[in-house]
């Protein structure tokens, strides 16, 4: 197992920093500090994938010669899963440590605390993974900028296609805490506002981790619904889906689900897999454009194991930063990496990614489709890439719900 | 109707695996008077081991049915081992001491089994196996009901039958019930006492593991599994009465139908229903619903030494430690001053708790109810009213007090263990509405944006604010156990009845002292919130109450200056280990050696060790 | 009838059936020393206990200098002016000795709530008075818990004479105590409450110290009031004689 506290130099960074001694000589150059804020012990099945992806991207970087002959330095800290915690760490990362940029983070309540630790210290932080619409929107600010389609884009995505299914009695559930209400409330709006005679016919709010499955089942069932959005994930969604099949509500509903298709949510299902449910998520074997397949030959070389959506978020967070660094010239000065990140244009695997300046939100997007059972595995079927800049929140939206900021 | 039926029988059947964990609880409680926070462990141990056996056996033996059930059986025995074990290696040497040792011990354990199950099986969330031939569901008046239910419905009363026999028909259960009525009866009996003790905790964490087991197939193993069963089973112990397996099934049985409706008319609330129902119960019958008031022992008191005035050098010491920390900002960085400002909030945070455990003699496990409150309030403050940090800051610990007066009033009426478990329950209750009403609390995003005002926002002048306040409170808490109040409230702690008897009313004198405590944990979490600049549930959860626990372990149940000590020396220790892999594992055994090898505490220890030099000496306390 | 310190009427309490007091009724006057005997499981604690309001009475009423306590808790009869000493001694044993007495003069004066003034300061003088006056002033310092049983008997002695009592309750005061430290206490006892008109009931196995000291001895029986009266009267009692046949009764008495 790795170190889940600290990062300890991996042996291709060793070589690469061996290799940046003996060609530019440059013995007294500074390292870069990035600290990464992360719940290594709380949702690991996510984040050590992350971890992955952020350091193969240092490692190429690196052995292409760092930042102006700099290397970069991941610091990796544990905030196990508690904003409080994360916000201790933050000021560790950052006074003990001297960390330059802080980026990372997984939960949305932690992604929020963070954004507001760095408006407070005036540094840049680049939330990773949080999908809360208010990182960027209610809670956004100059020194925060997320790399993740957010709840908003998500649900909007999946309610594209859901608005073309006849259903009209819709049921939620979703983990009563902040992000499955957001999430709720955004498809809810999106979807009345694309299909006016939708009837919204009963909302559950299992507490998060602490599903009593079978009686949120019964529940649901009790309201008759033809269509269900469901929001939960991790354990609670492979006790949901158990009891839902054993119980038979997903025989005749159509059910909607946000990153159930994420191989971190899907892969434990098993062969228990739903069939047919309209999730987002990421086929990581199936998608075939060029720049991806040789990513991905790289990153099983490296690891040998397949990425998850973590390593394609770490992976593509690190190019937006090396990038803005590039782009200041190596220069750490938190006023210009913002300035440099707004508009920031990054090439990835995914393709060429900005930054909105109104609203800091990348565009990176998040892959559509269906869920399905291949070889007793759960996958996804019919999928699509849908681009983030498509389903960016509206310029009102921000303008009206973003404090103004410089 | 049949919709109804369904729904009740899916209540019965999440009741099974919380009625087994439960019992085992109870049963262990019933005769050791040990409260196990560890039973939460043995339960995710359970799952764990099941789920490597289920696999194993279905490998060797085929996938049947024989290779399921016996797997799950083993599981359950190993478990059932492991339990025997922390109890000969641990348990089996403070069962003479006061009621914390044992609380604090079992949750060293927690720690060390939350880290080795980590290291064994791996971070990532286990899917169960499904028993064989047991997919899908049967149709009960037209609803489906699946049929892995049916198993679990009939597991509670099988094994209350089981119990039953076992209790009144085995020389073994004779032994058990007469220990449950009597603790020193058994001895008298001339039985082998250990091995009695052993047997029952063998039992009650088989109980455990094999609640753990028979839910793989409706879920799986997970590392949050422990504290997540923990809480739903102390409240089914509590309220069917600790001691009493009946109780703990009827319990069970009630919490269960409460959660299965529950969710039927309001889905919001499901965490604040269950502390609700037991915050309730307990009001209206301090023992549980079949509880017995005899049960409740308080473990044999430590004795205190004398408060003794301290000698002029004790002073010039703690002089020189106030004037080396008022020039902090000069040697030390700024992640110094940061570590520093935590130090020095957690310590006012455990002086003020440790008022109420040692001098009160009562075992307060929901403080951060009131620190997280102070917290809150502050924060609130700042978001509803916008009034500036002076002002917040000042009302910050009356509205903690409001808090543990209201929640205070019910608790006083209770001691030992059961008041122990009544602030536990009021705290979740404040701390589940707080996370689930999310629309004034923030929810779990916590409220952002504290912002001190514009002449603490420098590191160094807040510092300076923190250690003058915390310097103020502590010396005022220290005097006030000095006063004739602090007194009063010592003489209810150290003699019930003799305080009684020269005209104290020892409930008022400890419900005043739990007021005047949470106001000061209130000062603490108004400081904590500025000093984050953010406030989260957190703040609130078991596991900052615990941390105050700890620190008053740690420095010293018995001595004034302890809580100063153990808030130093936990916030260092974590510091230092959090950098490590396996952190817990570390910070529990830290924790277990403490109890077994430094019971005195590190002030007991310094005060034994130099107190002569300073004109002061262990006379009871050593 | 006025000027008892202590009236029993009817007195009653039965345990799960089992009739423990049956019905007792007497007085105590001040400065009258009054001992309650009986063999084991007479009744005497249950009798002490409802007397100082640790147990509620099934029927009957309890006077304190005329004024009715029946179903008051133990605190506010200790207001009343009533001290107490236990079977078991009941003291304070992470207070040193003085300490113990000044808590008792701080709840006195009302002072339990005082969160600003130095208990250990409190009242210094009137506990080294009442500490002198049962002659353990050189202990004062001592913590109690150090302490040996004898003294910690005159420890809560002394601390039962801190509200000026009128009355006071003592449970088997000499139980556990050498027999010349008994004596000692008795007399102690019994000069205070002449000198100070306190009415004295307390309960004994020791029939030296009751024959000793008592002014009136009375007799329980199967929760009942069997005999009362001067000790020669009582001694003579064919029924307490009948009672107390096999026992220290006729063994000491007679010596």
């Amino acid at each position: 197992m790795t170190t889940r506290r600290q990062v300890t130099a991996g042996v291709p960074r060793l070589a690469a920093i061996a290799a940046l001694l003996f060609t530019t000589g440059s013995l007294a150059a500074e390292p870069i500090k990035i600290g990464d804020i992360n719940s290594y012990t709380r949702m690991a099945q996510h984040t050590e994938h992350a971890k992955r992806g952020m350091q193969l991207a240092i490692d190429e970087i690196n052995a292409d010669g760092g930042i102006n002959g700099r290397v970069i330095e991941l610091i990796s800290r544990d905030d196990a899963g508690e904003p409080g915690e994360a916000i201790r760490v933050a000021e560790e990362l950052v006074s003990r440590e001297g960390v330059d940029i802080l980026t990372g983070t997984t939960l949305s309540n932690i992604g929020l605390a963070v954004a507001s630790f760095a408006a407070q210290n005036k540094v840049l932080y680049l939330a990773a993974e949080p999908l809360a619409d208010a990182v960027t929107l209610q809670g956004g600010n100059r020194y925060t900028f997320r790399l993740r389609p957010s709840t908003y884009m998500q649900a909007a995505m999946l309610a594209e296609l859901a608005a073309d299914n006849p259903a009209t009695r819709w049921a939620t559930i979703a983990p009563n805490y902040a992000y499955g209400q957001e999430a709720v409330a955004a498809f809810k709006a999106i979807m009345s506002e694309r299909r006016p005679d939708i009837e919204w016919v009963g909302e559950q709010w299992p507490a998060l981790f602490a599903i009593d499955a079978g009686a949120e089942v019964l529940a649901l069932s009790a309201a008759e619904p033809d269509a269900v959005f469901n929001v939960t994930f991790g354990a609670d969604l492979a006790k949901f889906v158990r009891e839902g099949a054993d119980r038979g509500l997903f025989e005749d509903t159509f059910v909607v689900s946000l990153l159930t298709g994420e191989p971190e949510y899907i892969d434990p299902l098993e062969d228990e897999a739903p069939e047919g449910w309209l999730v987002t998520g990421y086929p990581w074997d199936k998608i075939e454009d060029p720049a991806y397949v040789e990513w991905l030959d790289r990153y099983q070389a490296a690891y040998d194991d397949y990425p998850r959506i973590g390593s394609v978020v770490g992976y593509n967070s690190m190019l937006a930063l090396g990038a803005a660094l590039e782009k200041t010239g190596g220069d750490t000065d938190p006023e210009k990496l913002v300035e440099a990140m707004r508009g920031l244009e990054f090439e990835t695997p995914q393709g060429l990614l900005t930054f909105r300046p109104s609203d800091h939100q990348a565009s990176l997007g998040a892959w559509v489709g269906y869920t399905t059972v291949e070889d007793g595995q759960g996958t996804m079927r019919d999928w699509y890439y849908a681009p983030g800049e498509k389903y960016l929140p509206p310029e009102e939206m921000v303008a009206k719900l973003r404090p103004a900021s410089d | 109707m049949g919709f109804i039926l369904v729904q009740i029988l899916t209540g019965l059947s999440s009741a099974a695996s919380l009625f087994l964990v439960a019992a085992g609880l109870s049963l262990i409680f019933g005769v050791t008077r040990v409260v196990n926070f560890a039973h939460g462990s043995f339960y995710m141990l359970g799952a764990y081991i099941g789920l490597t056996l289920v696999a194993l056996f279905g490998d060797l033996f085929g996938r049947g049915h024989l290779a399921f059930w016996s797997a799950l059986l083993c599981a359950a025995l190993a478990v059932g081992a492991i339990g025997a074990l922390v109890e000969i290696v641990i348990l089996r040497r403070i069962y003479r001491s006061p009621e914390l040792f044992q609380l604090v011990a079992t949750f060293g354990v927690i720690l060390v089994i939350q880290d080795l199950t980590l290291w064994g099986w791996g971070p990532e969330d286990q899917l169960g196996p499904r028993a064989p031939d047991l997919r899908g569901a049967i149709m009960i008046m037209g609803e489906p009901l699946p049929r892995y239910d049916l198993v679990l419905i009939a597991a509670g009363p099988v094994v209350l039958l089981l119990f039953w026999l076992l209790l009144n028909r085995t020389r073994f259960g004779i032994l058990v019930r007469a220990a449950t009525a009597d603790r020193e009866m058994v001895g008298a009996l001339g039985v082998n006492q250990a091995w009695l003790f052993t047997g029952v905790f063998f039992l009650g964490s088989f109980l455990a593991g094999l609640g753990g087991a028979l839910q793989l197939p409706k879920g799986g193993a997970n590392l949050l599994m422990d504290f997540g069963v923990l809480a739903a089973a102390f409240v089914v112990v509590v309220v069917g009465g600790m001691g009493s397996i009946a109780g703990a099934f009827l319990a069970a049985v009630l919490i269960g139908q409460l959660q299965a409706f529950g969710v039927l008319f309001i889905p919001q609330s499901t965490l604040v229903m269950m502390f609700l129902v037991m915050a309730v119960v307990l009001v209206i019958r301090p023992f549980g619903l079949l509880g017995r008031p005899e049960l409740v022992g308080q473990g044999r008191q430590m004795l205190d030494d004398p408060l003794r005035p301290t000698g002029w050098r004790f002073k010039a010491l703690a002089l020189a430690l106030v004037a080396l920390l008022a020039a902090a900002p000069l040697w030390l960085g700024d992640y110094g001053l940061v570590l520093l400002i935590d130090i020095l909030i957690l310590a006012l945070f455990a002086t003020a708790l440790h008022a109420i455990i040692g001098p009160g003699g009562l075992v307060s496990f929901g403080h951060a109810a009131y620190f997280g409150g102070g917290a809150y309030a502050a924060a609130l403050l700042v978001k509803y009213a916008g009034t500036p940090m002076s002002l917040n800051l000042v009302l910050a610990p009356p509205a903690a007090a409001l808090l543990a007066l209201a929640i205070g009033w019910f608790c006083v009426r209770l001691s030992g263990v059961y008041f122990a478990m009544l602030t536990l329950a009021f705290a979740q209750i404040v701390w589940s509405v707080v996370f689930q009403w999310g629309t004034v609390t923030g929810g779990d995003d916590g409220l952002l944006g504290i912002w001190r005002s514009p002449w603490a926002s420098d590191r160094v002048a807040y510092y300076w604010l923190v250690l003058a306040c915390c310097t103020a409170g502590i010396l005022a808490l220290r005097h006030g156990l000095h006063s004739p109040f602090g007194y009063a409230l010592r003489a209810g702690r150290d003699s019930p009845l003799r305080a009684e008897a020269i005209g104290i009313d020892v409930r008022r004198q400890q419900w005043a002292a739990f007021t005047l405590s949470g106001a000061f944990a209130g000062l603490a979490g108004g400081l904590y919130a500025y000093a984050k600049g953010s406030v989260f549930p957190n703040e609130m959860a078991i596991a900052r109450s615990f941390d105050g626990i700890i620190m008053v372990f740690f420095g010293g149940v018995q001595q004034l200056s302890g809580p100063l000590a153990g808030a130093a020396a936990l916030t260092w220790l974590k510091d230092i280990l959090f950098r490590l892999e396996m952190w817990r594992l570390l910070l529990g055994l830290a924790v277990i050696a403490v109890v077994l090898l430094f019971p005195q505490g590190l002030a007991g220890f310094l005060k034994a060790r130099f107190g002569r030099f300073f004109g002061i000496r262990p006379e009871l306390s050593a | 009838m006025t000027g008892a310190v202590l009236e029993a009427e009817g007195l009653a309490k039965s345990f799960g059936g089992v009739q423990a007091v049956k019905a007792m009724s007497f007085r105590v006057a001040p400065g009258e020393i009054v001992a309650l005997i009986g063999p084991n499981g007479a009744g005497k604690s249950t009798c002490f206990n409802m007397l100082m309001g640790q147990l509620r009475a099934d029927a009957g009423r309890v006077r304190v200098l005329g004024e009715d306590v029946t179903g008051w808790p133990p605190r506010r009869i200790w207001q009343k002016g009533v001290g107490r000493t236990f079977q078991i001694t009941q003291i304070l044993p992470s207070f040193t000795v003085r300490e113990n007495v000044q808590m008792a003069l701080l709840s006195f004066h009302r002072r339990l709530f005082d969160v600003f003034g130095r208990a250990r300061l409190a009242h210094a003088d009137a506990a080294a008075a009442l500490l002198e006056r049962v002659g353990i002033v050189d202990l004062a310092e001592r913590a109690c818990g150090l302490l040996a049983y004898g003294d910690l008997k005159r420890v809560e002695l002394a601390v039962a004479l801190a509200n000026r009592p009128k009355l006071l309750l003592m449970d088997e005061p000499t139980a556990g105590m050498a027999p010349a430290e008994r004596l000692a206490l008795m007399e102690l006892t019994s000069s205070i409450a002449r000198a100070d008109g306190v009415g004295v009931l307390f309960t004994e196995h020791d029939m030296d110290v009751v024959f000793g000291h008592a002014d009136r001895i009375m007799v329980m029986h199967r929760g009942t009031l069997i005999a009362a009266g001067p000790p020669g009267e009582v001694r003579d009692d064919p029924e307490v004689r009948a009672v107390y046949l096999g026992h220290s009764l006729d063994a000491e008495t007679v010596s």
